[in-house]
């Protein structure tokens, strides 16, 4: 027996006196998360319904492949289009890869996917199921350690959906000027990514954070301040965000697929 | 089963700021040192000082200097403070405090990025540094991480990082071991086990802080039970002015779940007002001639002043704690106090919340958390609380040494003559650190002149015995109604306001609650047993409040810390009188010893007009020693 | 005014224990420890308990209260429903000695193992100047009152006594990141310890130790996290990795 049944600690048989609904909080967020995964996976490998002059959904975005839908790779084509037993390959799977890995090595997730897949621990104070425990020291998880690199990669998805959100205020006919429901959506989803990187803190210790002196850099301590103010909503930015993504996804399928109309303010 | 014994230079008794600044010096002098403490390391009582160390850096005011300091603390302590230890403090402690950087401290900075430092009540100049309000915290935390990093150069030198220094925490000593009238260890038990340990050591330094827990009101927590003071008086020592009690003018009085803990007089800095149930804000009545000069007798002045120190007086808020304590009482006495026996001191009126919450984080944060008070928005009810004793073990000045005791050192709150009849608020935390370096520095001193001096076994027997005596008994006084009791009869006679017939009431009842001590039996096991630990500290309290109540009846006059209903008025021919408290074996015995002459100089510091209020007219015609 | 409150209070010592009910007296405005001196002055008069200042400012009276980390007298009885019963253990995570009293010396161990603050050798006592802004970080740490909440409560040694050898705990991170944010300190390579030595890769930032903290010190937020990122400063960092792979071709 090990942990809080070791022969030198107190005999206490529960494994937690905890009185409160402790269980509550992992079981909501294993809930919203798994649903998140079921419907972007069902969205990856669906590889329709992901772009409607000027619309394009955040999953597919941007559209590498040359199996993309006309008018939707902002950046060309340079993968071409890859088929395994002929299947084509869904072009979101070529970029999902980024926005998952960065959510998946943020410091907020982490606690989040640990306690509520992982059980290690599943609430504070209650002993975690499992036997054995090394943390982040070794593989695979020594590969949190790349939340920096997709941090960066993140940025660059941050400047292209806003990119994104900008070519929304085309109409249909592709002229400028004009404004949509669709525009507010990815525009809103543009602007809750960018929170929840400016909150992230790989971006507070970059800005700042890994100073030792602040006041020999006092733009750089302002930053930090301003993140410092950010980082402490990280969590909320973590989920409003994540549901600005489906969000915007669901609309925009909902229009290509000829679900709903995109209305137009002008 | 076999003793547990160890052998160290320097035994320090007491790991709070003056044990653990004893320990150091002794250690940087090369000597191996043991530290006992009677909680975890780290816990000690200065971990409460809030509002800061008094040290006259000059960062803020560069008028600022030892001689003003000097002065604050003698006008302070009305002239009773012996006058060498007032001149050491005053000069050492910028050192003391700019050390403490060196160790890794991390005051609250100027604009300059020096040191900050505060207005306290009774200082001249802003002089206290301080970090926000939990300056004795990080002074413990300092020193003790100190102590690791000798640990770790020992560890690399000897191998084993506890070879010459080592912390006994959670242990008790039950009494100081002489041999050929000099000190030879100390004897006691490890309070987890209630298992006996031997400490063979030429040196000890008593560090064991204050008496708090003989009264039922008070800021200290359970272990100010005395022992230092006790231990010494034992081991053949005196008291010095044990009459001279500080009352904390503000401790909370309600609710009872934070009843005693202190309302730091920086509250009142920055801007916290006193009214009775009136609203009355009373203070502008109580201000006494000598301070007419530096405190404003007007609200509008006294507001002006948080704003512009220079052309205005002080408000009365800020007068000498034994000023504001006496005027409380009397307001409370005069059926103008708040329901539960105080007055109401309130920031809430005057600075916004968010600056409370800046400038008083943990004040704001304690009271919040401890009994859902919340002094952004509500005036707390204050009144005096049992908080400090300026008497203490009669020492020499210079090394700290124990007058009478070869061999016996005694540093901080449990030292007297420092603080005379009263003592300036932040002028503690430098006490520890100065006297604490050099009791440390007097102990090495004296171990490599003097060397080993062993114990022998009659003297562990007769201490061993005495430990075992309450487990052997059945049947007898219960030790905690006996404290209560104690507590009670301290606190009604010989409290914050005394007379003749009380204090004699009081010996009296003392005398019999030893007497029935001896008989004290304790239920259950040796192993961490509360009861058993209290027996023993019982037995120190009485000592001291026998101390405290012949000594208060001696003394005929009202001086700072004691205020006699009877004799109201401050009398020059009782300043020039300490009164010194010895122990035959049977009682306590108080006699009266002149106080030491100040030196020209020193007295030379002072407006002789100032002098005037203090000495008699023979002293000033004198113009001190020479 | 006074009620009589449930209360459940685990007594025993390394061979055994379990817990005890009692009835006790309680009044208004009285937290946890106030009832446990009541419950020791009339009723257990050996009952274990450690506390000292009862003020929150100096972390001695850490136990476990209704499962729940917490500082005895800082917890409300008021907190607690009138008919609740209100369970006390021990700290679960460091060995019983006797009562609600457990063997700390773990974390005291961890202490010694810190390297400890170096000062500059050529900068004299007095001669220091740090802003107020360079400060602040350590100063939060700094305000750790050694309750060691934190430690009892994380799961890497709590779960886990084996990982109580290489793994220092929330309180030694925040004094390892006090230390390498401390404007004046010279020792080098702390970031480096952390990871390797003192188990910080250990942590996987539950956030617990934050959660129990009493003085609200942000553990994890500002210590942990900001720590584990330095040490992808000098492991890990895509920017540095290239720049020092541009540096050795340089060198060729």
């Amino acid at each position: 027996m090990s942990g809080v049944f070791s022969p030198t600690r107190a005999k206490i048989k529960e494994r937690t006196l905890r009185t409160d609904k402790w269980w509550i909080e992992p079981l909501i967020t294993f809930a919203v998360l798994i649903s998140f995964v079921i419907y972007a996976s069902f969205r990856a490998f669906e590889n329709a319904n992901y772009y409607i002059e000027p619309l394009i959904s955040p999953f597919y975005s941007p559209c590498l492949s040359s199996a993309c839908v006309e008018g939707s790779s902002l950046l060309g084509t340079p993968i071409g289009t890859i088929a395994i037993f002929g299947l084509v390959i869904s072009p979101a799977l070529f970029i999902l890869i980024f926005p998952l890995g960065f959510r998946m090595t943020c410091y907020y997730y982490r606690k989040a996917y640990y306690r509520s897949f992982w059980m290690s621990p599943p609430a504070c104070a209650v002993a975690e199921p499992h036997e054995k425990y090394t943390g982040e020291t070794r593989f695979p998880l020594i590969f949190q350690n790349a939340h920096r690199w997709f941090f960066y990669a993140g940025l660059v998805f941050n400047v292209l959906l806003t990119v994104d959100a900008i070519l929304a205020f085309k109409n249909a006919e592709g002229q400028w000027g004009h404004m949509s429901v669709g525009t507010l959506v990815l525009l809103a989803n543009s602007i809750l990514l960018w929170g929840y990187s400016a909150s992230c803190h790989t971006c507070r210790h970059t800005l700042g954070g890994r100073l030792k002196h602040f006041s020999k850099h006092p733009i750089r301590y302002k930053l930090w301040t301003q993140a410092s103010a950010l980082n402490h909503y990280h969590q909320q930015f973590a989920w409003v965000s994540l549901f600005g993504v489906a969000f915007a996804d669901i609309y925009v399928r909902a229009v290509a697929s000829g679900a709903i109309t995109n209305v137009y303010f002008f | 089963m076999t003793l547990e014994r160890h052998k160290y230079d320097v035994l320090v008794i007491g790991a709070g700021g003056a044990g653990l600044r004893a320990a150091v010096e002794a250690r940087e002098a090369g000597l191996s040192v043991a530290i006992i403490c009677k909680s975890l390391f780290g816990k000690a009582h200065t971990v409460m000082a809030e509002g800061g160390a008094a040290a006259s850096m000059g960062n803020v005011n560069d008028n600022d200097n030892w001689m003003v300091h000097f002065r604050d603390t003698m006008r302070g302590g009305k002239f009773l403070n012996h006058y060498r230890m007032a001149e050491l403090h005053a000069k050492e402690a910028p050192d003391r405090i700019w050390e403490l950087e060196t160790w890794g401290a991390l005051f609250d900075r100027t604009k300059e990025g020096k040191i900050s430092q505060r207005n306290f009540g009774g200082h001249e100049y802003p002089r206290l540094a301080h970090v926000g309000d939990r300056t004795g915290l990080e002074l413990i935390r300092t020193m003790q991480q100190k102590i690791v990093q000798l640990q770790q150069a020992d560890g690399r030198e000897f191998g084993d990082m506890e070879s010459k220094i080592k912390v006994f925490a959670e242990c008790t000593i039950t009494e100081i071991l002489k041999e050929n009238g000099k000190i030879s260890g100390a004897y006691g038990y490890w309070r987890e086990t209630g298992s006996e340990i031997l400490f063979e050591a030429p040196a000890i330094v008593i560090a064991t802080g204050g008496v708090g827990k003989t009264f039922k009101i008070t800021s200290n927590s359970w272990e100010g039970t005395g022992d230092g003071h006790a231990l010494a008086l034992k081991a053949g020592a005196n008291l010095v002015d044990m009459e001279f009690l500080q009352f904390h003018p503000t401790g909370m009085v309600w609710p009872p779940s934070v009843r005693g803990i202190l309302v730091t007089e920086s509250v009142r800095g920055e801007g916290g007002i006193l009214t009775n149930n009136q609203g009355e804000r009373f203070m502008f009545k109580y201000i006494p001639d000598v301070f007419k000069k530096q405190y404003a007798d007007n609200e509008a002045e006294a507001d002006r002043w948080y704003e512009d120190q220079d052309n205005n007086r002080r408000p009365p808020e800020l007068l000498p704690r034994d000023e504001v304590a006496r005027a409380i009482n009397t307001e409370v006495k005069a059926g103008r106090g708040t329901e539960h026996g105080g007055v109401f001191l309130d920031v809430s009126k005057r600075i916004p919340a968010e600056v409370i919450k800046k400038r008083l984080p943990s004040m704001w944060h304690q009271f919040y958390e401890l009994a859902g008070v919340d002094i952004t928005k509500e005036a707390m009810e204050v009144g005096p609380t049992c908080h400090y004793v300026m008497g203490g073990v009669e020492v020499d000045p210079d090394s700290a040494a124990a007058i009478g005791v070869p061999g016996l050192f005694a540093a901080g709150e449990v030292a007297g003559g420092m603080h005379g009849s009263n003592r300036l608020g932040g002028n503690s935390l430098t006490d520890l650190l100065v006297f604490g370096r050099r009791a440390g520095a007097g102990a090495a001193a004296y171990v490599k002149s003097s060397g080993a001096n062993p114990v022998s076994d009659a003297a562990i027997k007769s201490a061993a015995d005495r430990l075992e005596a309450p487990f052997s008994r059945t049947g007898g006084e219960n030790s905690y109604s006996l404290h209560a009791e104690l507590q009670e009869v301290t606190h009604n006679l010989v409290g914050i306001i005394r007379t003749r017939s009380e204090i004699e009431e009081a010996i009296a009842k003392i005398a019999d609650i030893r007497a029935r001590s001896k008989n004290v039996a304790v239920a259950g096991g040796r192993k961490f047993n509360p009861g058993f630990h209290l027996a023993f500290d019982l037995d120190n309290m009485l000592l001291v409040a026998e101390s405290t109540a012949k000594s208060a009846l001696l003394r005929e006059e009202s001086r700072g810390g004691h205020t006699r209903e009877d004799f109201p008025g401050m009398n020059s021919t009782w300043r020039q009188v300490n009164h010194i408290s010895s122990f035959d074996g049977n009682q306590v015995n108080v006699k009266a010893q002149p106080l030491p002459i100040i030196p020209k100089e020193l007295f030379d510091l002072f407006d002789v007009h100032e002098l005037e209020k203090y000495m008699t007219p023979a002293e000033i015609a004198k113009g001190g020693s020479n | 005014m006074a009620r009589k409150l449930n209360l459940r209070i685990w007594r025993g010592d390394s061979t055994d224990g379990g817990l005890k009910d009692v009835q006790v007296d309680v009044n208004e405005g009285e937290v946890v420890l106030d009832v446990i001196h009541r419950v020791q002055a009339t009723q257990m008069g050996d009952l274990a308990v450690r506390w000292n200042c009862k003020a929150g400012k100096c972390g001695s009276c850490s136990m476990e209260i209704n499962g729940k980390p917490r500082l005895a007298c800082m917890t409300q009885v008021a907190s607690f429903d009138e008919n609740e019963t209100i369970t006390v253990t021990p700290l679960r995570a460091f060995p019983i000695i006797k009562d609600l009293v457990t063997d700390v010396s773990f974390n005291y161990k961890k202490a010694m193992e810190i390297p400890a603050y170096e000062h500059p050798k050529d900068l004299a006592p007095g001669a220091a100047r740090m802003e107020q802004i360079d400060v602040e970080r350590s100063q939060e740490f700094r305000k750790c009152i050694e309750c060691f909440l934190c430690q009892d409560v994380c799961h890497v040694v709590r779960d886990h006594e084996e990982n109580k050898k290489s793994f220092a705990g929330p309180r030694f991170f925040i004094r390892i990141a006090e230390l390498d944010m401390h404007p004046l300190d010279t020792l080098k390579n702390r970031k480096r310890k952390a990871q390797e030595e003192h188990g910080l890769g250990m942590c996987n930032i539950t956030k617990c130790c934050t959660e129990v903290c009493p003085e609200h010190i942000r553990i994890t937020d500002n210590a942990i996290i900001p720590m584990k990122e330095r040490v992808v400063d000098i492991k890990y960092d895509p920017a540095r990795m290239f720049s020092a792979i541009l540096k050795r071709e340089k060198r060729d």
